[in-house]
């Protein structure tokens, strides 16, 4: 059923239609509506569920590090600090092989303190192991993080569903809501393949020397290298279901576009309005939503721009001394191919600034212009320095 | 597509407002987005909170800069924030007043309506004397000064999502349709 509801109460709601057993969580801007309903549908009953108050984020992580190691689904949710504080645990999960599945609400780190949307939160987290899929609106918010249940206990990894802080989290708009049975058919209940047992004693994640480590993590990476194409089949099955796909990667009119714009998040949306007003003025435009950053989608992201002959990448997030860091992973991922698009990185957005369409279509116009980035990373919007008395 | 901005003070509605105009219309057929402004909400102060309509689906996704409409629901406000930044010519100003505002001059381009939400809820019970809750009262208003959504699909939202006295604010809501009064156009009302 449609319903009118908050972007973080649709992940929520797909929470509660997962049939999660344990949910522990410390609570952070802009990421407390999402486990505040989730606490009162499991005090009323509507989701019947283990609901575990800690006293640190790093504590949420540990205790359903414990619940998934005994065999049954587990979530949580959390933004910027609360991420960072994680973080020794997060490479823990994911080397456990342990399908945790946790909401990251994109804020800005501080000092100076912001809680306003900025990736640079969870990109700074890209070598711990998890899956992490970036979201457009609630609808996809809902969607992705019904089928990261599906995606983590099919590849044993944990997923990280990430959305914009306000512009995502904190906006109400109308999210199609599946009915239970719906998505128990979508979602059957987790089986383990491997869990604590009394019954059946053994060890876990001990001493792992030289000669097996490597092979523990080659095992991991052939588990992401397996994601993308796991995704594609879930999204088979979810729209037959719910008629709605997504994609690790999206391509809006890249066919015949000299200049492609990639983007994530929410900037995603506003993008897709500037893409329609520049190609009635006859430009060849295109569009790259970014949804998977792990697995990085290699092949998918050299498909829809091999014919672009410039991108121009939209990075809400840095990389101190290098730069966005979208654009650093897509210059990388082309650098090999004989003929390749110019690759234009564009800062903008960070610490929540409203990225809006004068400041998209400046980026468009910018690149258009231009022979060659005229630097590493284009900041945008950046306010002019008072001129000197 | 059109946009409209609230303005209120923290405690008296305003977010709940613009959140239950956005479920009323919906159900009369709209794609709907509404969001606060996005920041830290202290009790009294100055808050405000959007509302986008359209007919099909809406991509925006920015903070809203030059609102169709305003509704304003203190009118201490009027003396503290600029309401009609930004505001298009010829959209509509719903203020929570007895009277309209002597001084006129800075809202020439614009349309005016006025009710008296703060009698309505005192009325109704609805908070306290001097602390009354005038959201539902501005939502009744604001129905009957864009002429939509229809009034069932405002008492209606009303009823399945305000916790305390829905009926109250239902009746609230009614009351202000009944009794807004619409000025319109500022520039003709004040060579009237």
């Amino acid at each position: 059923m449609k319903k009118v509801v908050e972007g973080s109460h649709a992940v929520s709601e797909a929470v509660r239609l997962a049939r999660v057993d344990v949910i522990s969580a410390y609570p952070i801007t802009p990421q407390t509506h999402i486990v505040e309903l989730l606490s009162e549908y499991c005090s009323d009953g509507t989701l019947n569920a283990r609901f575990l108050r800690v006293e640190s984020e790093h504590s949420a992580m540990a205790a359903l590090i414990g619940a998934a190691s005994a065999g049954v689904r587990t979530f949580t949710a959390t933004s910027s600090q609360g991420l960072a504080l994680m973080h020794e645990l997060l490479h823990w999960a994911a080397g456990a092989r342990l399908p945790i599945v946790m909401a990251e609400v994109n804020r800005a780190l501080a000092p100076g303190w912001n809680i306003w949307t900025e990736q640079t939160d969870s990109l700074a987290q890209r070598d711990t192991g998890w899956i992490q899929l970036y979201c457009e609106d609630a609808q996809e918010a809902l969607d992705t993080t019904l089928q990261a249940f599906r995606l983590a206990e099919t590849v044993h990894l944990p997923v990280m569903v990430v959305l914009d802080a306000f512009f995502l989290s904190h906006t109400y708009e109308p999210v199609d809501i599946p009915e239970p049975e719906e998505a128990d058919r979508f979602l059957p209940p987790f089986q383990p393949a491997f869990c604590l047992d009394t019954e059946n004693p053994a060890a876990f994640n001990q001493l792992a020397p030289p000669n097996a480590y490597m092979e523990m993590r080659r095992s991991m990476q052939d588990a992401m290298e397996s994601a993308l194409d796991v995704l594609d089949a879930i999204e088979d099955d979810y729209e037959r279901l719910f008629g709605r796909r997504y994609g690790a990667v999206e391509a809006v009119h890249c066919d015949d576009a000299d200049i492609i714009l990639v983007t994530s998040g929410t900037i995603t949306s506003t993008s897709r309005l500037v893409l329609r007003q520049l190609r009635e003025k006859g430009e060849k435009v295109g569009l790259v939503k970014m949804k998977a950053f792990r697995p990085f989608p290699f092949e998918a992201l050299r498909i829809h721009t091999a014919h672009a002959k410039k991108l121009a990448v939209i990075d809400r997030n840095f990389s101190f001394g290098a730069g966005g860091i979208f654009a650093q992973e897509i210059r990388s991922a082309l650098c090999n191919l004989a003929r390749r698009p110019l690759v234009f990185g564009y800062v903008a957005g960070l610490g929540g600034r409203d990225v809006t369409t004068d400041v998209i279509e400046d980026i468009y116009w910018r690149t258009k212009t231009s022979a060659h980035p005229e630097a590493e990373s284009i900041w945008i919007g950046l306010h002019q320095p008072a001129p000197a008395a | 597509m059109i946009e409209v901005r609230f303005h209120g003070r923290g405690g008296q509605g305003t977010v709940v407002a613009s959140i239950l105009m956005a479920k009323a219309f919906f159900q009369a057929g709209y794609y709907v987005q509404s969001f606060p402004l996005f920041g830290v909400e202290r009790r009294g102060a100055p808050v405000e909170a959007y509302l986008r309509l359209d007919k099909t689906k809406i991509l925006m996704r920015t903070n809203v800069y030059t609102p169709d409409h305003v509704v304003v629901l203190d009118p201490t406000l009027l003396e503290g924030v600029d309401i009609t930044r930004g505001l298009k010519p010829g959209g509509w100003i719903l203020i929570n007043a007895p009277e309209p505002p002597t001084d006129l001059r800075a809202f020439a381009t614009y349309k005016l309506a006025h009710v008296d939400a703060t009698r309505i809820a005192i009325a109704h019970r609805l908070g306290t004397r001097t602390h009354p809750i005038v959201n539902t009262a501005m939502m009744g208003a604001f129905a009957r000064v864009l002429g939509e959504p229809p009034l069932e699909t405002v008492t209606e939202a009303i009823r399945e999502e305000v916790p305390t006295k829905p009926d109250a604010n239902m009746a609230a809501a009614r009351e202000a349709y009944e009794s807004v009064v619409l000025l319109g156009p500022v520039a003709e009302a004040a060579s009237a």
